[in-house]
């Protein structure tokens, strides 16, 4: 599904601050897998993400989703980004936000507005099409930036730490809602936190980058018994386990540099 | 987290900083009745003191007629078909002229905003004209092209060019990235994200620098009526007025008091208009809808 191979990125390339965000870096995500990528702060996890997204020409490596090298934006693909307040378009609807991706497919009009009430619907937001971005709380605006990438039905979710804007108990809801919509739609999802609990909580698989130039560090795979839930779950003797492993990784690394 | 250089290029283009002329209007928190009752009392106090001024025989009421009088010239020219004409002929060109400006204005400023090659070649040409006072301009075009609707349309278009060009590139500039970045990653082109992503998102500066063009649309247009003193137009009716001897000081002032007040009804509807339209912008900003 994707294959990264020897990925690096140097912004401001030459000149004497250039800053190396990504180096050497390889993975290999199979289809329908729900990864989360966890790593200390400006690692260079979003560089790797707008890489793969074709947001940014990566200098050295490769990238290859569904077999294709990206060179732009890949189809079938969707970005969540944190800043659900910045990347909503504000001046539209709600429902025409969701809507607006759809234009690349050729639906008719009435063929979007009904993938667009199908998507807010999936996310628990029916009846808020006519609303604007604003008049939403937060955790609602990130669910419609969720259903926005639903509705394109892509192959590819990349979520760049969707849920760091919002409080502990939307977040907690949002992680269930991700573990939700990836069972109806067999997508493949990339999900990058700082969260270590939330990446052991939400992933199958969990990669640790290092501290910049960020490469793989730790690839656990996570075998909690599901469904998930966020008390059982978490105090299940493995995700306790899985979290520390994690944990000594990111840190680890992070005290190294 | 982004990486540093996410961040950095992201730093300088925070929607906070974008701040509209009418937000900094805004600043005092008074109920409508209240800020109508102010103005209406700031009006009548202007009022009362040219009446008091003529009247006492402070200023010569030659020169100054008193405010009572002024206005009721104001109310009988209304009904003074050759006045009709003069005024429908100024909003007529007021009107082409503002309209053809914006026409040319946003395109260039969407052209010029986004990219950079253009703008930098043009900019030294754009920096010479702009300080040109249009009314400099009239002599050449007036020879040029003569000195009928032509010429008015010509400078007024010229004059309300610069306002709306301005904002356009300055509302592109503050388009926020990751909007752009948001329909990008959906696969739609550069064109695409500039219609559709920045092209709204400047909208309530370029609906500003409209705004600020109308009146100086306004200005031009009587002043190029005066300045070639002949035709149709409610600055030839002035010019004439002023001609006369001796000068015609009430059809003058009236003829005035009504070029004011289109002046403040444009303003106030677009200002309506503005509101209206660009809730979601002043939501974000955080003002009172």
């Amino acid at each position: 599904m994707l294959e990264i191979t020897n990925l690096s990125h140097v912004y401001g390339g030459g000149s004497p601050n250039a800053h190396h965000a990504i180096e050497g870096l390889n993975l290999s995500v199979a289809a329908g897998e729900l990864l989360c990528i966890v790593g200390p702060s400006g690692c260079g996890k979003s560089t790797l993400l707008r890489s793969i997204a074709g947001l940014i020409t990566p200098t050295g490596g490769q990238i290859k989703v569904e077999g294709d090298l990206v060179r732009q934006t890949p189809d079938n693909l969707a970005v969540v980004f944190q800043d659900y307040s910045r990347s909503l378009f504000p001046w539209m609807s709600v429902a025409d936000n969701v809507a607006l991706p759809l234009r690349r497919k050729n639906m008719d009009k009435k063929a979007r507005r009904e993938a667009a009430h199908e998507a807010l619907e999936s996310v628990g937001l029916a009846g808020a099409e006519r609303k604007y971005p604003f008049q939403l709380s937060g955790g609602m605006q990130q669910r419609v930036a969720i259903a926005r990438a639903l509705a394109y039905r892509p192959s590819l979710m990349l979520m760049d730490e969707p849920f760091g804007s919002v409080d502990a108990q939307t977040r907690e809801d949002l992680e269930d809602l991700v573990l939700k919509v990836r069972g109806h739609h067999r997508m493949t999802i990339v999900l990058i936190t700082h969260d270590i609990d939330e990446s052991v909580y939400v992933g199958d698989r969990v990669v640790v980058l290092s501290k910049a130039p960020a490469h793989v560090v730790g690839d656990l795979k996570v075998d909690l018994p599901g469904p998930r839930d966020q008390i059982t779950t978490r105090e299940h003797p493995d995700f306790v386990h899985l979290r520390a492993e994690v944990g000594r990784l990111v840190r680890g690394h992070a005290a190294a540099a | 987290m982004a990486g540093q250089a996410d961040r950095g290029q992201d730093a300088h283009v925070t929607h906070d900083l974008r701040v509209s002329a009418q937000t900094l209007a805004r600043a005092r928190p008074v109920g409508t009745a209240t800020r109508w009752s102010r103005r209406a009392a700031g009006a009548v106090a202007f009022v009362a003191l040219i009446e008091l001024l003529s009247r006492t025989g402070l200023v010569d009421p030659e020169s100054l007629p008193p405010a009572t009088e002024i206005a009721a010239r104001g109310v009988t020219l209304v009904s003074d078909p050759a006045f009709r004409a003069h005024a429908l002929t100024s909003m007529l060109a007021w009107a082409i002229g503002l309209g053809l400006a914006a026409l040319i204005a946003v395109p260039l400023g969407l052209l010029l905003g986004s990219v950079p090659i253009i703008d930098a070649a043009s900019r030294s040409v754009v920096e010479f004209l702009r300080p040109i006072p249009s009314v400099a301009l009239i002599p050449l075009v007036a020879l040029l092209i003569g000195t009928g609707l032509q010429l008015r349309v010509t400078l007024v278009v010229y004059a309300a060019l610069w306002p709306i060009l301005y904002n356009t590139m300055y509302g592109l500039r503050g388009v926020d990235p990751l909007a752009k970045e948001s329909l990008r990653s959906y696969g739609f082109g550069p064109l695409s994200v500039l219609l559709r992503v920045s092209l709204p998102s400047s909208a309530p500066f370029i609906m500003t620098g409209f705004r600020l063009a109308a009146g100086v649309a306004l200005i031009l247009t009587v002043s190029t009526e005066i300045v070639a003193g002949q035709g149709e137009g409610i600055g030839v009716f002035i010019y004439l007025a002023g001609l006369a001897v001796p000068a015609r000081m009430t059809d003058i002032l009236a003829g005035v008091c009504w070029v004011g007040l289109f002046g403040v009804v444009v303003n106030a509807l677009l200002v309506a208009a503005e509101r209206r339209a660009f809730r979601w912008h002043h939501a974000r900003l955080g003002e009172p809808g």
